[in-house]
């Protein structure tokens, strides 16, 4: 049974929707603002725009964080149901726009809130172009990430999920890095390239999962989360609807081998962009795994368990490899993401207690980490303008503090114990282990192969001569860079000594989970 | 108290860096070092305690991961075979800390320097007092990064970064197996408690492995295991191993410690001789339980350990360079200690272990010494004549080599202790250790007998020869360093004292304690003694070695009670262990001693006859058995191109060519086609057609786009 207890107040809508505030704001300044007869802003005018609309944005995000916070404070981590339920009514016919929480939802929705000022942070001053478009792209963009989190509904869900698409194309497309590619015949852009191939990739999946929840809905008559979650379709049915919601969800995470978008959009989009696609986008898979694909496909979700293991172990493997072979910073790092993830949907597939909250907490740290390293690729493209890992080297020698934290941020990636990294990846690793030690003993070549590609990058970068001479006057990280990556050292750090907080949180929800997995599968007779 | 001995340090590795930064270098170095004094003093009044004493007990500090049944906390487990280990830990780390300060006193960046020695130094003792697998795990890698950034700490070289990453990773394929190790222990028993798993072992508990509907005493138990049935015990006994390969080098992931001597020479001293490499000793110490009870993974340790014992000594015969002979000594040692612990002789381990730490540590820090004096040469063909230069590192060196080399009266025995150097005394007892084994039926004890004396003719002849090279004959310096050798700082000549009295006399002080009489009190149950006779033991052969077995650890006990009691060596042979095998030890150790002055004290010590530069013997040793060579070939380069292969044609060709780059090609062009009109961002449009939801947010960004 699960349970709902509604909120007193609608801390998740204000939470939600607060983000839309600002954006509205910043376009209010961008209509009034004068323009000349080509509908061009005076240069002047320009710049106050985008210096304002820094400063909204950046009270923004921290004002949703705080309000973030106070939800998270009326939240109890104890009780596994849903938590500050609101419900309103809204298309009728089972249809109603419903918010709520549970165990597996809440960090997500605050680590949304806490990379997001990180990312206006970390736009500052490397945005010049269209600032106050680009706040507006990113405050949208945060109100539908933490709406695809905050959903109780499936209609509610598919729109801020299908609708985050947007804002994403538009930061790779608009505000992606420079250089041109050769395709189809036609010399393009390459971030519009990227943002074409993202955008293809994640239709595909979207548009399946629009006709399974038409399905869905036509058989159980309401897109209630909850109840779906307790509706039993049959076998044959529970088949179809989890491979339309696994072509979803399997593009965003990404899996082995509809990966191939994400190394190009982290490298066309800009430092924020990256961040985040990392921290935040790429854990909305695997939530939907959580929320719909285990809980309401249990059946299927066994049938097809073999597979998940064998992609998973895949893109463990192939990543990794590739990784190695790597000469762009961004590329290694987002190949590496895939690695990771790999470990996510192995986790999560295992059905086990330890697989699943390694499988979350892997998300979580991963949204720290991989979030810290595109940061730091961000600190030394802002300077020199280039990702080639071929272009750097012996940066130590100018750049001391940036080294220290580039390589706390390695270390992490590489799944070091005592940072949040090894946490997610040993449980993942221990629930496999648990279902087939054939999954635990290939996931674990993840392990030797992280070292490698994550130290070898580190190495070409940092260690050496400093013998480049465009490199001799670069200079070491400002407080605009360092407190972010400090800041999110430290959780990571924290989180690796003490993983605690994250998974008593999501231990009763978890244990919730697995015990109506558990019964639909005896139910159900496997 | 009990926490501060493993936090001290960290304390100095969190200070060392802002210390250095407001007050000096020099300050740095006084805070770290006066730490670790702090807990090393610490350490002996808990072996003193614990050991002596003991009162052996666990501090919880606080839950670290707690996920269902698995759990582990921060804790400290004292009992002796972590105090043991303490003790050598902290007293080294110490003495290595004070010989830093003048050593590093020409290369700069001590602050750095001295923050990741205690950083090192407790991550190790994370690790030895773990009461669960999970917080050893935490020290093992936390060593592994104290060793690739200590390694790589001057990250100018490109071989020092080589060196560290290779380090690394090749610890990384050990590690594979240890966390594949503790996944199968959770799996099995359901915790990763020491004290649960141990305990469930011993008394034969019956587990049921998850999933199972029933379960089996764990001595019997067989799991599946990658397909296959096996002994449960065998297959964790055998992935821990494999974590401990690669820690302490053993053959096959040995490559990586020559390599690592890369670093700083204290860093060698401490790191890679005196601790770290010895945390698979331990490892396999602390589970003696398991390994007894999974025959055939404790003949796996003997045979590895015997072979490596071997395969260093070969290597270290011919190498050049000071600190690659002390390296693959250090590898060989270890090997000793490894097969020691496989034959079930794990106070001899433990013991060799504790000596090793004082002469090897000497030999090191004797050798940068030497290094230092020789103005960075490190090459031996290039010294000769340095005890005229350095005539009180020739003595410290000379002690060393006689504790290492194994100098001694076998059969003489005062105050119930063999009489001779510490390397003696417990080198002989892995020798033993090994043929009583053998006696007794126990899986590759002679094969490990017969490995051990050869190693150990090998052992005295590199030994001499770096002597011989080094310090004897005439000088093949250049005239300026002749002249001017550099000035080795006190700060550097008075921590080899205490290590040199080591490795005299630790032998034969801690005798008693560590396989003598007093052994069982000593050792308290830390390490396990087979006593339960288990006839349902996974297989045949197995059960038949363990009745003699055990007979053979009663007899060797009662004996050893009986001689170090009345000093008289005609009991001997109640010891099980003939006299020729007695005396077998010291005369290897003359064979190589001999040979060695034969080759290099007659004659030009250059032109070594048979073992000459050009020779065969020579290239095949000096290419250490061309391991470098084989592994680049059949692993690295493999990799690298199957990665890059997988890049171009597997995303590249295969999915995006057919996938994404199809479509998407269709898209581009049409779309290219249909909006000629307005300028560039085709892309916007396409979106908008396809999707058209959302466009009161793009139609804003699209008005902006045409502006352009």
């Amino acid at each position: 049974m699960i349970t709902e207890s509604f909120a007193q107040q609608p801390w998740l809508s204000f939470t939600v929707f607060a983000p839309l505030l600002g954006a509205i704001l910043i376009a209010v300044a961008r209509v009034m603002a004068r323009t000349d007869d080509d509908g061009v802003i005076a240069k002047k005018d320009q710049e106050q725009l985008a210096s304002n609309a820094r400063r909204v944005a950046m009270i923004t995000t921290i004002g949703v964080l705080v309000v973030s916070l106070v939800a998270y404070s009326q939240f109890d981590p104890s009780i596994a149901g849903f938590q500050l339920v609101e419900q309103a009514a809204w298309l009728g016919g089972g249809i109603s726009y419903k918010m709520g929480v549970d165990g597996i939802s809440i960090l997500f929705v605050l680590l949304t809130t806490f990379i997001m000022p990180i990312c206006i942070l970390a736009s500052w001053n490397s945005i010049k172009d269209r600032v106050a478009d680009y706040m507006i792209a990113f405050l949208v963009l945060e109100t539908l990430m933490l709406g695809v989190f905050c959903a109780l509904d499936l209609f509610v869900f598919y729109i801020f999920f299908e609708a985050s698409l947007i804002p994403m194309f538009l930061i790779i497309g608009v505000w992606g890095s420079k250089g041109t590619k050769e395709f189809a015949g036609y010399t393009m852009p390459s971030r519009v390239y990227a943002a074409v191939k993202f955008f293809l990739f994640t239709l595909v999946g979207s548009l399946l999962l629009l006709v399974a929840m038409a399905w869905m809905y036509s058989k159980a008559g309401t897109t209630d989360i909850p109840t779906l979650q307790q509706f039993e379709f049959s076998h044959g049915a529970q088949r179809w609807l989890w491979i339309a919601f696994f072509a979803s969800f399997a593009v965003k995470m990404p899996m082995w081998p509809v990966h191939t978008w994400l190394p190009d959009a982290h490298v066309q989009a800009p430092t924020a962009g990256s961040v985040v696609l990392a921290a935040i986008l790429l854990k909305m898979g695997g939530y939907g795994f959580l929320r719909f694909s285990l809980p309401m496909f249990p059946l299927a979700s066994l049938d097809f368990a073999p597979l998940v293991y064998a992609l998973s172990i895949v893109a463990i493997i192939y990543t990794s490899l590739v990784a190695l072979a790597q000469e762009d910073m961004k590329k290694l790092i987002a190949y590496s993401s895939v690695a990771h993830m790999g470990f996510v949907t192995m986790g999560i597939f295992t059905g086990t207690k330890q697989g699943i909250e390694g499988g979350l907490f892997q998300m979580l740290s991963h949204g720290f980490i991989s979030g810290a390293l595109f940061l730091c690729v961000g600190v030394v493209y802002d300077r020199m303008h280039t990702r080639e890992i071929a272009a750097y080297g012996g940066l130590v020698h100018r750049m001391p503090i940036y080294a220290f934290l580039f390589l706390f941020f390695t270390l992490g990636n590489v799944g070091l114990p005592g940072t949040s990294g090894f946490v997610g990846e040993i449980l993942a690793m221990t629930g496999a282990f648990k279902v087939n030690s054939w999954i635990a003993f290939f996931a674990a070549f993840g392990v030797i192969l992280s070292a490698a590609y994550a130290l070898r990058l580190y190495r070409q970068v940092i260690y050496g001569e400093l013998v480049k001479e465009a490199l001799f006057e670069i200079p070491d990280v400002n407080w605009r860079e360092w407190a972010p990556l400090g800041l999110l050292m430290a959780f990571a750090l924290f989180l690796g000594f003490y993983p605690g907080p994250a998974l008593d949180v999501f231990s009763p929800a978890v244990d919730l989970l697995i015990e109506n997995y558990d019964a639909a599968l005896s139910a159900g007779g496997q | 108290m009990d926490p501060f001995v493993v936090l001290l340090p960290l304390f100095g590795a969190m200070l060392a860096m802002p210390v250095g930064r407001l007050f000096g270098a020099r300050a740095a170095e006084l805070v770290t070092t006066g730490l670790l004094l702090v807990a090393a003093v610490l350490a002996w009044i808990l072996f003193f305690d614990v050991a002596l004493g003991g009162n052996a007990r666990t501090r919880e500090l606080f839950t670290w991961i707690s996920s269902g049944g698995f759990e582990a906390n921060w804790s400290v487990r004292l009992d002796t075979l972590s105090a043991v280990m303490l003790v050598v830990i902290n007293s080294v780390s110490f003495l290595v800390h004070m010989y830093s300060m003048g050593y590093m006193k020409d290369y700069g960046e001590q602050s750095r320097f001295f923050a990741y020695l205690s950083l090192f130094t407790f991550a190790m003792l994370t690790l030895v007092t773990a009461d669960n697998f999970l917080q050893l795990f935490f020290g093992w890698e936390g060593v592994g990064l104290a060793s690739y950034l200590l390694i790589g700490f001057w990250f100018k070289k490109k071989s020092a970064n080589d060196a560290a990453i290779k380090a690394f990773v090749v610890n990384r394929v050990g590690d594979f197996g240890f966390a594949l190790g503790i996944m199968c222990i959770f799996y099995v028993f359901g915790t990763i408690q020491f004290d649960e798993v141990f305990a469930a072992v011993a008394s034969d508990a019956t587990v049921v492995p998850y999933g199972q509907i029933a379960g089996d005493h764990i001595q019997s138990l067989t799991i599946t295991f990658l397909g296959n049935d096996w002994h449960a015990l065998t297959v964790i006994g055998v992935l821990l191993f494999i974590g401990a390969m690669g820690k302490s080098a053993q053959f096959f992931l040995h490559t990586w410690l020559p390599d690592a001597m890369e670093g700083p020479t204290p860093v060698s001293a401490l790191i890679h001789a005196a601790t770290m490499v010895t945390a698979g000793v331990f490892l396999v110490c602390r589970c003696s339980v398991i390994f007894e009870y999974a025959p055939n993974a404790a003949a796996m340790v003997t045979v590895v350990g015997a072979i490596t014992a071997f395969f260093a000594a070969t290597v270290g015969l011919l190498q050049d360079d000071i600190k690659k002979v002390v390296a693959y000594s250090t590898c060989s040692q270890l090997g000793y200690m490894f097969f020691a612990a496989g034959v079930g002789a794990y106070g001899a381990a433990m013991f060799h272990l504790f000596t090793h730490a004082f002469f090897k540590a000497l030999l090191f820090l004797g050798s940068g010494a030497v290094i230092i004096g020789m103005h960075h040469e490190q090459n031996i063909k290039k010294m000769g004549g340095v005890k005229d230069l350095m005539p009180f590192t020739h003595i410290l060196m000379i002690i060393g080599t006689i504790a290492i080399t194994g100098v001694g009266i076998p059969g003489l025995y005062l105050f119930g202790a063999p009489f001779g150097t510490a390397g003696f005394v417990s080198k002989d007892m892995v020798i033993e250790g090994a043929f009583a084994a053998g006696e007794a039926g126990r899986a590759f004890g002679y094969f490990a007998f017969v490995m051990g004396l050869l190693a150990a003719a090998m052992t005295a002849f590199y030994s001499w020869r770096l002597i011989f090279l080094t310090f004897w004959g005439p000088s093949r310096a250049p005239e300026e360093v002749r002249k001017h050798p550099h000035e080795v700082p006190n700060t550097m000549m008075w921590p080899l004292v205490p290590l040199a009295i080591g490795a005299l006399v630790a032998g034969m002080a801690f005798y008693p304690n560590f396989v003598g009489k007093k052994s069982d009190d000593f050792w308290n149950g830390a390490l396990y003694v087979n006593e339960v006779h288990h006839e349902e033991a996974s297989d045949g052969h197995a059960a038949a070695g363990d009745d003699h077995y055990e007979e053979a650890n009663d007899n060797h006990g009662a004996a050893t009670d009986e001689h170090t009691a009345e000093g008289d060596h005609a009991e001997k042979g109640g010891h099980h262990v003939p006299t020729w095998v007695l005396w077998s030890p010291f005369l290897a150790m003359l064979i190589g001693t001999i040979s060695a002055a034969a080759f290099y004290l007659r004659g030009d010590p250059l032109r070594p006859g048979l073992l000459r530069e050009g020779g065969m013997i020579y290239a095949f040793l000096k290419n250490k058995w061309y391991f470098d060579e084989i592994y680049d070939f059949l692993l690295v380069r493999p990799a690298l191109l199957f990665g890059r292969f997988l890049w171009k044609e597997g995303d590249g060709k295969t999915i995006d060519g057919v996938g994404p780059d199809g479509i998407a090609a269709l898209v581009a062009s049409s779309a290219r086609k249909i909006v000629k009109v307005q300028s560039g961002y085709v892309y916007h449009y396409a979106f908008a057609m396809l999707v058209g939801i959302a466009i009161f947010v793009t139609m804003i960004l699209i008005r902006a786009g045409g502006g352009q």
